[in-house]
């Protein structure tokens, strides 16, 4: 079937229409939306497989060709990303069910939900730069809609903050992609790499690689422009942070990603040890603000910040074995901290505040709560047969081959950092005097479901690591080899 | 003292109706000359606000009984449907067909499913402007 890669973006779009027309009645809304994500997880899937026997797939829409028309493009890297993207938001589906209440629920939370996605998928899958705008646009609008329903004071002030942030980099999106049409003369990301290439990347190239470094640098909070994020995420409500936390950095990720390695790879003597700087200091920010505060939600926000640096220092050492390591990394971040923030919800919920201080002793009452985020956290962390290890071992791997020791050095020293961060959470919040917490009327078993569900998910990642490697590589290797991208694109091969 | 609006509504009465005349015309010339389903969908909406100023909320929510909500959805599942048919016949989404018809009064015309999905457009504007100033309206 031609269009199977466009089905990640077309159900969550019919979804959201047909959730619109019954925003009235929430338990169709409900059964619509998790039926709708079961079955984008299978057509993802199905995609998946057919990305790994044929190579990368792609799809002129309206049948037009190649580089004037836009082509959506799946390589191993972006179908991979949407099956993680799709599973996320179908488990935080199922944690919402019980958390999010009606208010927000009759007032198109689901709808809005499957926007966000179309959104993530559509940038994700997307090989043509202007709609890669569109799709980020797609994705920031639900996310102000997400950030701001329900209306309590926290939330307007902060969604003010976030709003006027990501218009400005927005913006600056649209600007820089008018200066790379004006120097190019293509939307078309194969078409423009081939041309970047003939020219050999002139000076002005390296100044719009900056521009774009500014832009996706403000969508996935690298230092120095992180500075909205701990506020804006510490506003929503836990499903509605565990999939800003989860997917809507890692877009900015990718996109830099996507760009340094398919367009500006040619004098990467400056333009990637900029980026390699500016993450080694976002790691650093990260970490000092994992270990600084003693706030749940706080923690884990810096903590996310502390992975976007680990995820683009491989991305800057730029070789094979960081490359892979990065991509090894992001899927199992994105799964870990959507866990994360549901099993901080649920602490929330149970104790009614997120001050680490004034909480204490949970084990007794929810042992299992306490050992499913024991878990999560040592694989955030990136202790050996759990998920985080392999990623990072990677890009460690990497930044000693290229001689990067100070880089590798920050890299494992936030690892420390990070397990110290999330086992304060553990040892205050968990440990210490029991004290009784009037649970009765939340569902904490209903609760820790999909969040048990997303950590096995984790774990199963880690133990198949074997399984999983030959997915990853093919990813890789098209990552190295902007060649076979473009042939794809432009010759159809 | 109520004011007296018989002017502004008499002149509204026939001047909403050449605006959504022309905001038609706009529309159907959008293939082949400036127009199409923005600015169709803007002008309607626009002729719907004058509607407003003359009369109030509850009139025109007589003459125009939508739930504009819904028709936001509509004009979507129009656009996106009209691009899903493509599927249908298993070549890439968004692949248009037109074809030459020969129509009473109007004579040989082509028919274009853009057309369908410019009525997706059309309906979404509409929708998403009259809520917008619906809801800005209503809230006190």
């Amino acid at each position: 079937m031609t269009n199977l890669l466009l089905l990640p973006i077309l159900i969550p779009l019919l979804t959201a229409i047909a959730l619109m027309l019954l925003h009235k009645r929430i338990e169709m809304q409900r059964i619509v939306s998790v039926l709708s994500l079961i079955g984008t997880v299978i057509a993802t899937s199905i995609l998946l497989a057919k990305v790994k026997t044929d190579g990368i797939q792609t799809l002129n829409l309206g049948s037009w060709e190649a580089p004037y028309g836009i082509t959506l493009v799946s390589d191993m890297l972006s179908v991979l990303l949407v099956l993680t993207a799709t599973v996320i938001t179908l488990f935080v589906i199922m944690f919402s069910f019980h958390s999010i209440g009606r208010d927000r629920e009759t007032f198109y939370y689901y709808p809005i939900v499957q926007f966000l996605l179309v959104g993530i998928n559509g940038a994700f899958t997307t090989g043509d730069i202007f709609n890669l705008f569109v799709f980020f646009e797609v994705m920031l609008m639900s996310s102000y809609v997400l950030l701001v329903l329900g209306g309590t004071k926290i939330q307007l002030r902060e969604s003010i903050k976030y709003i006027l942030v990501n218009i400005i980099s927005s913006a600056l999106f649209v600007i820089a992609v008018g200066f790379l049409y004006s120097v190019v003369g293509t939307l078309n990301m194969a078409q423009i790499s081939e041309r970047i290439a003939e020219s050999n990347q002139p000076g002005i190239i390296t100044v719009i690689a900056m521009l774009f470094l500014v832009v996706f640098g403000l969508k996935g909070a690298i230092f120095p422009l992180y500075f909205w994020l701990p506020g804006s995420y510490y506003a929503p409500p836990a499903p509605i942070l565990a999939l800003f936390g989860a997917l809507l950095t890692k877009v900015g990720v990718y996109s830099i990603l996507r760009t340094y390695s398919l367009f500006f790879y040619h004098e990467t003597g400056f333009t990637h040890s900029v980026l390699m700087i500016l993450s080694l200091l976002t790691i650093i920010v990260g970490v000092i603000g994992a270990i600084a505060y003693w706030d749940l939600k706080k923690i884990i926000i810096y903590n996310v910040i502390v992975a976007v640096g680990v995820i683009l220092f491989g991305v800057s050492v730029n070789s094979s074995t960081s490359i892979e390591g990065s991509i090894f990394y992001v899927l199992h971040d994105m799964v870990i901290k959507a866990a994360l923030f549901l099993l901080i919800g649920i602490m929330i919920k149970i104790t009614g505040t997120s001050n680490l201080k004034q909480m204490r002793g949970l084990i007794k009452q929810f042992p299992l709560l306490a050992w499913t985020f024991f878990i999560a956290a040592l694989s955030l962390a990136g202790i050996p047969p759990l998920s985080g290890f392999i990623g990072k071992l990677l890009i460690v791997q990497g930044g000693f081959e290229e001689g990067n020791y100070i880089g590798a050095g920050i890299i494992l020293l936030s690892s420390l950092l990070v397990l110290y961060s999330v086992m304060k959470i553990f040892m205050n919040g968990f440990f210490g005097k029991p004290t009784e917490y009037k649970a009765d009327h939340i569902p904490v078993g209903k609760l820790l479901i999909p969040s048990i569900a997303l950590v096995t998910v984790a774990v199963l990642y880690g133990f198949n690591a074997e399984l999983i490697y030959p997915y990853i590589s093919d990813a890789t290797e098209t990552i190295v080899n902007p060649d076979m991208y473009i042939e794809a694109v432009l010759r159809g091969e | 003292m109520k004011p007296n609006d018989v002017v502004l509504q008499t002149i509204t009465t026939v001047a909403a109706f050449i605006i959504v005349l022309f905001s038609i015309q706009l529309f159907f010339a959008g293939h082949y000359n400036p127009g199409g389903g923005f600015i169709g969908g803007l002008l309607t909406s626009g002729a719907i606000v004058l509607l407003l100023l003359a009369f109030d909320i509850k009139t025109v929510s007589t003459i125009f009984p939508f739930d504009y909500k819904i028709m936001t959805a509509i004009g979507l599942l129009l656009s996106v449907g009209t691009g899903a048919g493509a599927l249908l016949f298993d070549v890439p989404f968004l692949t248009h067909a037109y074809e030459y018809f020969h129509l009473p009064l109007l004579g040989e015309q082509s028919l274009h499913t853009a057309v369908i999905f410019d009525t997706g457009v059309y309906l979404v504007v509409i929708g998403i402007t009259m809520t917008i100033i619906q809801t800005i309206g209503e809230s006190e």
